[in-house]
């Protein structure tokens, strides 16, 4: 069962990388690349649990903090130079 | 000595996709020439290998790998990328014959060299056999921290983690001072509410 659900986080990590890859606009490389980071969340976990270890939910959870910070940080940066090209 | 086997695992199969994943994200940094999607996908790398790493087992390298290189390097790279042009100009191609050759050889090289390689987890492999397993049978008796390589980084390796410090604090005051006090807003010191008048002056190319 843990097979079968790490096949689909990997089918849909290629998804977020075709449209990482061909997203027209920023905001879709963005979403890309926040998905691709939960995407990464999840698959940690379930390594986890397919090697036998759960220990590895803890470094999930970490990285979860830290895709969610740099999102933050992107977004951020860019509205602030939106908001220059704008003027 | 007994010969150590490597059992097949379906594991492989993981490392193959992400690994496969890792190549393909790499040839469209090199094709894109729209230099933000370059550093999504610089992040997006940076997130790919270290679960890599977890899946080798090196979960401490892998969140070095994901704090720094898709948090804050991904911020240092869009500051780098306001003070210059957001597309890369189109390259002229002609010298690419020499450096695919050389490219190649010394990934051959490489190649090579995997074959004397121990393999994955042998417990025979001088990393694992020679000092290593002194440390690993000492460290909990000797060091009171729960975490082998804690004790070896911030112990018996003390002074070569300060080093290491002061190199990074280094590092992060060249890179502050390459990219200006304001980098964070563009690269000019600029108060929050006459942004937009700053901007439309320092703007004109």
């Amino acid at each position: 069962m843990f097979a079968a659900a790490t096949a689909a986080i990997i089918a849909a990590m290629v998804l977020a990388l075709v449209r990482a890859f061909a997203g027209p606009s920023l905001y879709d490389r963005i979403l890309a690349g926040n998905s691709f980071g939960t995407k990464t969340v999840l698959l940690i976990g379930l390594m986890g649990f397919l090697t036998g270890r759960p220990d590895f939910l803890d470094i999930a959870l970490l990285y979860a903090l830290i895709n969610f910070a740099s999102t933050i940080a992107i977004l951020r940066f860019f509205s602030y130079r939106r908001s220059r090209e704008e003027a | 000595m007994t010969e150590f086997e490597t059992v097949f695992s379906p594991i492989i199969f993981l490392d193959l996709a992400l690994l496969t994943m890792l190549f393909l994200v790499a040839i469209a940094m090199l094709r894109s020439r729209h230099l933000f999607g370059v550093v999504m996908l610089s992040g997006i790398y940076s997130l790919l290998s270290a679960a890599f790493f977890v899946s080798l087992d090196a979960v401490d390298v892998a969140f070095t790998e994901a704090a720094v290189g898709a948090g804050i390097s991904t911020v240092l790279m869009l500051s780098g990328m306001l003070l210059t042009a957001r597309r890369e100009k189109p390259k002229t191609p002609g010298r690419a014959p020499v450096a695919l050759l050389a490219v190649l050889a010394t990934g051959a090289a490489l190649f090579y060299a995997t074959i004397d390689m121990p393999a994955f987890g042998d417990p025979n492999s001088p990393a694992n056999s020679a000092v290593g397993q002194d440390y690993v049978d000492r460290a909990a008796g000797e060091i009171p921290m729960p975490n082998i390589v804690t004790s070896i980084l911030a112990s018996y390796r003390g002074f070569d983690t300060m080093g290491e410090v002061m190199v990074i604090f280094t590092a992060g005051v060249a890179v502050m001072l390459l990219l200006g006090v304001g980098s964070m807003r563009g690269g000019r010191r600029v108060s929050d509410i006459e942004a937009d008048d700053a901007a439309d002056n320092g703007k004109a190319e």
